[in-house]
């Protein structure tokens, strides 16, 4: 079963983000002054082959971790959803 | 008489020919060492000099990390060889887990390129044998992702084993408790935001770099 996946990287709370406070001053200058916890980050999208949600979840969360995201400073969410083509009647795990 | 140092060579790297010039004008022998290579045989140290390996994609030193080269040195760190980070070499060395801690972008996100002064907090390191602690060193920096950031624990490690070997004597970047280099629990991996090899000589308004290339110098004999 072919999963698309989401990973999303950003800096962990209490960690300085000197970017997001910078967008956050901008979009004030912008006239949004309403918008606040500005937080920047990473997306990362690829599509994953496994036996099952399960499966593919614990393969992306260790590139996540290991890998895309820095675990000093930053967490990281995985999101998956079957690829365009698995959609259909097939949640079941592939043989 | 000192040793063979080797100087990792990444695509990407930019102080490298600085680095082994450094080295030789004070009495080494550095060469070059590919990033390809498997094998850092026949070095008594090794340098992993400043630039953008791989880029920085990612992150710095994130790709780095995988270079085939960095499993011979983590190796050789393991076995005790001194290992010395540049400010792009100590971002390899901690994304590679050898030393702890991490380098986020600069407080107030500016590139800094500038000479820092830096007190040399240790004389237990392989970059700082032969320098007195207290001695304050002026020192070229040149970087955007120089702010050090670990963890409470980590810190409190670094304190109670001596393991801060620099420090800032005006934050320049938002480092943790200024901190400009620290080492490995061995304390033969040093990894350092400032560049000595740019300050071994009169002509370049420095020679205070020279110093701790020549207690890598006297490790690598």
């Amino acid at each position: 079963m072919n999963y698309s996946v989401l990973v999303e990287v950003s800096l962990r709370p209490g960690i300085a983000d000197p970017q997001g406070a910078t967008i956050e001053r901008a979009l004030g200058a912008l006239g949004f002054d309403g918008v606040t916890g500005v937080r920047a980050g990473k997306a990362f999208r690829f599509d994953i082959e496994a036996d099952d949600e399960a499966a593919a979840i614990e393969q992306a969360e260790v590139v996540a971790e290991r890998f895309l995201g820095n675990p000093v400073i930053e967490d990281s969410t995985v999101t998956l959803s079957p690829t365009d083509q698995e959609l259909g009647p097939s949640t079941e795990p592939s043989l | 008489m000192a040793g063979r140092i080797g100087v990792v060579n990444f695509p990407g790297s930019n102080c490298e020919h600085d680095v082994i010039k450094a080295l030789d004008e004070l009495g080494g022998s550095a060469e070059l060492v590919w990033h390809g290579d498997t094998t850092v045989d026949g070095y008594d140290a090794l340098v992993l000099p400043g630039g953008f390996a791989h880029g920085d994609y990612l992150r710095p030193g994130a790709i780095a990390r995988f270079s085939p080269v960095m499993d011979a040195v983590s190796r050789f760190a393991a076995d005790g060889g001194p290992v010395i980070g540049i400010c792009n070499g100590f971002q390899v060395l901690t994304e590679a887990g050898l030393l702890p801690g991490a380098l986020q972008k600069n407080q107030g996100l500016r590139f800094l390129c500038t000479t820092a002064e830096v007190r040399v907090e240790t004389d237990r390191s392989a970059l700082t044998t032969g320098v007195a602690v207290g001695t304050v060193l002026h020192i070229p920096i040149n970087h955007f992702e120089g702010n050090y950031i670990c963890s409470a624990e980590t810190l409190a490690e670094l304190h109670a084993e001596d393991r801060i070997v620099l420090r800032y004597v005006d934050n320049p970047n938002g480092s943790i408790d200024s901190i400009a280099g620290v080492c490995n629990e061995a304390r033969n991996v040093v990894g350092l935001m400032p560049h000595p090899e740019r300050a071994t000589d009169a002509l370049l308004g420095s020679v205070d770099g020279a110093a701790l290339l020549r207690s890598l110098l006297s490790e690598a004999a």
